[in-house]
């Protein structure tokens, strides 16, 4: 068999980490599978294909298999990424799958996204605080379509869980918030509809769980599968952080 | 998950928009409502939807004179007249309030920029001033089969940006959300639905939960295809499966499966109707822009099971572009420019980056058509309540409400989530403040038994099968080349009889994996025979079905007969039984007489009994077939005779 280009098909060795916490007899270890590439092998393809004929037990999640759900983050040779839009033409024939860190473990490569991401979401209030109630009767409130276009790139993020399992705080701290909470704060800040003052916001989002937690190694930035600008996110929170402390300041000295 | 049983006021199957809006309807009517999902619920499959969600804001210069009457006029004519015209008329009504319910969700929806915008429109490019006064107000783009730009979006993530902002609202209510669930059968009197038998993706456990309602949103049933489908794995109709379990509760319509023209070949993920909508073009192998001619009225932009239709034709007729995984068709956005590619159309220049290695400021796009939407599911009344078992609700893309009829126009799915959301949960809160929870422990406990029995009969079977996967691919290949874009009598005739074989290789596929725990084959097995079930009602609806309507295309009977088929099928199938039993009822109440949709043939059978006469008896017959009483009485929301100013 040749792939497309011409170049003879490779047999792929992939070693992927197993462990059943449901199953008492199960201990963490590695097990190896091997297959054929085949054109456009994504491992989404690949993953299936060793469950559907080697090993029925291998639990890993996929859903929308386009990148957008993502529900399939785990770490391949050494990094986190997006299984479903990574090609294994892209990647040696030896492969180590291992599932994200700093998750809760549900089975072999599948790990607890939802439960993190919800309380990220509840720590810091990860809504609108809006105004006034909703009025069905009134048109929409104006936005200017580069501000819509700007709050748009933070609300890409997919929730996968990349940018977590690849931060050194994340892994030692449960309630870091991480390259996705911090863009999620930042999302809301920038948000006209949003009434939360920068006093308010300082508290969500300054000290050690906050954007002064992080130690500056920014793998968020290089593992995130959306390339969101995660560097320019921190230095927007702390520009806002720091400015909300000299306001606040300020007013002491004012007042006083 | 220890608890054997739990309670609450609310019970709703599935996270994604549908669900949680119905949710949160419910909780802020003060109930207690607990969502269930198969995945974290910002993972469900709405997060995929791409272009846009419909609603007549009459925003920018091309939605000018725009309204809920114009949008009623599109969609039922859109649903080849299979709609319910009543539901098809609350839905338009609603839209505009649903859209901008999520601006005040957080939804970052693209603005109109007042003063000169460059659009393409019929391979033309033009420049049209927007009203330096709507600057700032939702933006709208071109979608197929409608007469106005009305698909309001948030670039090429409306549905990521829309479950997001709903999510947050979950959130901030503190509605309990348990995801890596599964609901696998109803617990029901006979006449009541009580609840759900639950199993726990985390651990293979079954609980129940005992609900005053329940509501299933789970989404479509796209994977009977297989893998000719854009929906997401989980897509996979359990809801759906559950319901018809019962023997009691009709599906609706479930011949009626959407094409979408521009699936990725050959992956089949989802290229948004945008693309079209902006500008893009279809080409064939000569670099031909057939549609011109095959609808010089609407062109790429007609509805999408004609534009289906003529993709495939255009293929067949030898016209497609040969590869190793079949024949496709080109779409073309190149002319469409950098900027906007990867501003208004992002997710789609993301796609192709990720996953055909392309550029589509450069390089065409390898398209053709797959499943990609279920316009049927569980038949509902204008409540959303379904037939036959009181409590038990279904919204969304789960439900046959029925707005959609035999085709749904683009972006109108996304906006009935949330219209259908917002009005279904004010019944649900309606029916839990009439009713007290029936703690009939016993429905409860043998329902687990029975979940638990099934679990343990296929962990136990021993032997030879056929492995579960092999069956569910095998069903694929028969859903997509013999119920699929093109039938024939024959060619369902052969899909019923290989669809029977199946299931009866379903009971006795053998499991080769026995862990502890969620054990992935057997949840996929547990769902297996539901999905062929399910598969057959499709396959055997359609045999039935002697016409052509919207989706449904029988190339042996190619015209729309309103006389003998203007209808909605419904059918029902319970465990005990070999096989399912069909009836049909009036579609509805009817406004719009049936007629031509303004694309597509303009050839059909007329019906020849005068609307009224038809009218007469829809509200008697709808009721035999089970149909339980509205909230308001049917048709008190058509109004009646308005689309008379527009057609």
């Amino acid at each position: 068999m040749t792939q497309e280009h011409g170049t003879p098909s490779r047999r792929l060795k992939f070693e992927i980490f197993r462990y059943n916490p449901e199953d008492e007899n199960s201990e963490p270890h590695s097990d190896v599978f091997e297959i054929d590439e085949t054109p456009f092998m994504s491992l989404y393809i690949a993953l299936n294909k060793i469950r559907e004929l080697h090993d029925p037990g291998l639990q890993f999640d996929f859903a929308c298999r386009s990148a957008i759900c993502g529900s399939c983050g785990m770490v391949v040779n050494g990094r986190p990424a997006l299984a479903c839009r990574t090609l294994t033409s892209d990647l040696p024939e030896d492969i180590q799958l291992y599932p994200l860190p700093a998750f809760k473990l549900i089975g072999d490569l599948s790990v607890d996204t939802g439960t993190w991401f919800r309380g990220m979401g509840e720590r810091t209030e990860a809504w609108i605080h809006e105004r006034q109630a909703f009025d069905p009767e009134a048109e929409e409130e104006r936005m200017s379509d580069d501000i819509a276009a700007a709050i748009y790139e933070g609300d890409r993020c997919i929730e996968c869980g990349c940018c977590v399992a690849s931060c050194g705080v994340a892994n030692l701290d449960d309630e870091f918030l991480a390259g996705a909470g911090m863009n999620r704060v930042a999302r809301f800040m920038m948000d006209p509809r949003d009434t939360r003052s920068e006093a308010e916001w300082f508290d969500v989002v300054a000290g050690d769980r906050g954007v002064f937690g992080c130690l500056g190694m920014m793998a968020c930035a290089d593992v995130c599968p959306k390339e969101l600008p995660l560097l320019e996110v921190y230095a927007y929170l702390r520009r806002k952080t720091l400015g909300a402390r000299f306001a606040a300041r300020h007013e002491k000295k004012g007042s006083a | 998950m220890s608890a054997r049983l739990i309670t609450t006021d609310v019970l709703v199957v599935g996270g994604g928009l549908a669900g949680e809006r119905c949710a949160i309807e419910a909780a802020a009517a003060g109930y207690e409502a607990l969502i269930l999902s198969l995945v974290p619920p910002r993972r469900s499959h709405s997060c995929a939807a791409q272009g846009g969600m419909q609603a007549s804001l009459a925003n920018c210069a091309r939605a000018e004179g725009d309204n809920p009457t114009v949008h009623f006029l599109d969609t039922v004519r859109g649903s080849d007249w299979g709609a319910d015209q009543e539901v098809a008329n609350i839905f338009a009504d609603e839209a505009p309030i649903a859209v901008r319910e999520l601006a005040h969700f957080g939804v970052p929806w693209s603005r109109v920029r007042g003063g000169k915008n460059k659009y393409f429109i019929k391979g033309e490019h033009v420049e049209i001033d927007e009203a330096l006064e709507n600057d700032g107000l939702i933006g709208q783009r071109d979608f197929g089969g409608t007469a106005k730009w009305r698909a309001c979006y948030a670039a090429a993530g409306t549905g990521h940006a829309a479950l997001y902002a709903v999510d947050s609202e979950v959130v901030r209510l503190g509605i309990t959300v348990q995801d890596r669930t599964e609901a696998v059968s109803l617990i029901h009197d006979g006449s009541r639905c009580l609840g759900a038998v639950v199993r726990c993706l985390r651990t293979g456990r079954h609980f129940a939960v005992m609900a005053k309602a329940t509501v299933i949103a789970t989404g479509g049933y796209g994977r009977i295809y297989g893998q000719y489908t854009s929906n997401a794995v989980i897509n996979e109709g359990t809801g759906a499966s559950i319901a018809l379990d019962t023997g009691i509760v009709p599906l609706g319509n479930m011949e009626a499966v959407q094409f979408h023209p521009t699936t990725l070949s050959p992956s089949g993920i989802l290229v948004t109707e945008g693309c079209r909508g902006d500008g893009g073009y279809l080409l064939d192998k000569n670099m031909h822009r057939f549609m011109v001619e095959k609808e010089p009225a609407k062109q790429e932009l007609a509805s999408r099971d004609v534009v289906s239709r003529h993709m495939q034709q255009t293929m067949r007729d030898g016209n497609g572009v040969d590869s190793p995984y079949g024949p496709h068709l080109w779409l073309d956005i190149r002319h469409l420019g950098e900027k906007h590619l990867r501003t208004k159309l992002l997710e789609v220049w993301d796609i192709c980056r990720d996953f055909v290695g392309l550029n589509p400021v450069n390089d065409l796009i390898p398209v053709r058509p797959t499943q990609h939407y279920s316009m049927g599911g569980i038949r509902v009344n204008k409540d959303g309540e379904s037939y036959g078992l009181a409590g038990l609700f279904a919204v969304g893309e789960a439900a046959c409400w029925d707005m959609h009829g035999f085709n749904r126009l683009g972006g109108n799915s996304l906006a009935e989530t949330l219209v259908a959301g917002r009005l279904v949960g004010r019944r649900v809160a309606e029916h839990a403040a009439g009713v007290s929870l029936r703690a009939d422990t016993g429905y409860a406990f043998d329902a687990i038994a029975a979940a638990e029995q099934r679990a343990t009969s296929w962990l136990s079977r021993a032997g030879k099968g056929r492995s579960i996967y092999e069956i569910r691919d095998a069903m694929g290949e028969t859903m997509m080349h013999k119920v699929g874009i093109f039938r024939t009598g024959d060619e369902l005739n052969e899909a019923v009889n290989e669809l029977q074989a199946l299931l009866n290789d379903c009971d006795n596929a053998v499991l080769r994996c026995k862990d502890p725990g969620v054990n992935p084959e057997l949840g996929f097995a547990l769902r297996l025979k539901g999905m062929l079930r399910l598969a057959m009602t499709v396959a055997m609806g359609a045999r039935a079905r002697t016409e052509s309507r919207g989706a449904h295309f029988r190339s042996d009977f190619p015209l729309r007969n309103d006389e003998e088929w203007l209808n909605r099928t419904l059918v029902r199938w319970a465990m005990d039984e070999s096989e399912p039993s069909f009836s049909y009822e009036p579609t509805g109440l009817i406004d719009l007489p049936p007629g031509h949709r303004g694309y597509g043939s303009d050839e059909r059978i007329e019906m020849q009994r005068s609307i009224d006469s038809y009218n007469e008896t829809v509200v008697h017959e709808q009721a035999q077939h089970g149909r339980l009483p509205s909230s308001e009485e049917m048709g008190s929301r058509l109004k009646c005779g308005a689309w008379q100013a527009y057609a």
